[in-house]
């Protein structure tokens, strides 16, 4: 059921969703899906030879599935803006949790602005993010 | 330190079109659980889908190439994709060229000078209408990045 702009408020959350534990499967199958094939995000030996204790996420699939979170929520076609800043690497078995509070409310653009967030199970941020919607 | 003269470069414009089956694999790939992606047949693209141009890049088609950046000390920092209406759908077939936006510098929290470069991608439609714009922001790190 769609959401509707006068139910929407400064301060409105939808229920937070999470998201794994991520696999090593899930990254490859987003570098597949974007043609981002560094070798970190899958070559266990690649990893390590960089100094990292083993292959970490891609910060643009954690991106995609915050992105994801939010037009499940307000629908695919009326996003206006999309916008993240990576604050810190995700890994294999992390769990990341999505949320999202409305910050801004135009009534006669019949937008609203988000806050975006998606974080570890460690209570971390890996991603911080701002968002536009048009709404009905 | 890197070259700053090439705030204003753009690189070479190319095509890409936009398809049914790559938004439905990219979907799948960010755990979307809207039907719309999967189901309609002319969906929209993902958020954060124009990733996906690196596909259609020519290759060492960049405005970085000639920064002689260490890419081993460079992350990413950010990125804003800007809709004007709706994003992209399916079938659409994209101009796209990138603009060298900015270049700047802070100091590093452990030392050291920290570089960052903002990159503007444009994604213009047939009509040569802007559809989409995608800010991105590298740092180049003062030193390698060190495990945990």
């Amino acid at each position: 059921m769609a959401v509707k702009f006068d139910d929407l408020k400064v301060g409105t959350e939808p229920d937070s969703r999470n998201y794994g534990p991520l696999t090593r499967t899930d990254f490859v199958r987003y570098q597949g899906a974007s043609g981002d094939f560094n070798p970190i995000h899958h070559d266990e030996g690649f990893a390590k030879g960089a100094g990292f204790p083993t292959v970490f996420s891609v910060g643009m699939l954690q991106a995609g599935i915050l992105a994801s979170f939010a037009t499940d929520w307000l629908g695919p076609a009326n996003v206006r803006r999309f916008g993240v800043q990576f604050r810190e690497q995700v890994w294999p078995d992390d769990v990341l949790t999505c949320s999202a509070k409305v910050v801004g409310r135009d009534e006669s653009a019949r937008t609203v602005d988000l806050e975006l967030a998606c974080v570890r199970q460690t209570g971390s941020v890996a991603i911080k993010g701002t968002a536009t919607f048009v709404v009905d | 330190m890197v070259d700053k003269s090439a705030i204003g470069a753009t690189d070479e414009p190319f095509e890409m079109v936009v398809e049914r089956g790559k938004i439905r694999e990219f979907a799948r790939a960010t755990k979307s659980q809207s039907p719309a992606y999967l189901v309609e047949e002319v969906p929209v693209s993902p958020p954060t889908f124009l990733a996906a141009s690196a596909f259609w890049s020519p290759p060492g088609n960049s405005v970085l190439s000639g920064l002689e950046l260490d890419v081993r000390r460079v992350l990413h920092g950010g990125v804003e994709y800007v809709f004007p209406g709706p994003p992209p759908a399916a079938g659409t077939e994209l101009t796209i060229q990138t603009r060298l936006d900015d270049i700047y510098e802070k100091d590093g929290k452990r030392g050291g000078t920290m570089t960052f470069i903002v990159t503007v991608q444009e994604f213009r439609d047939p009509d040569g209408t802007i559809v989409a714009e995608a800010r991105n922001t590298l740092i180049e790190t003062a030193k390698p990045p060190e495990a945990e």
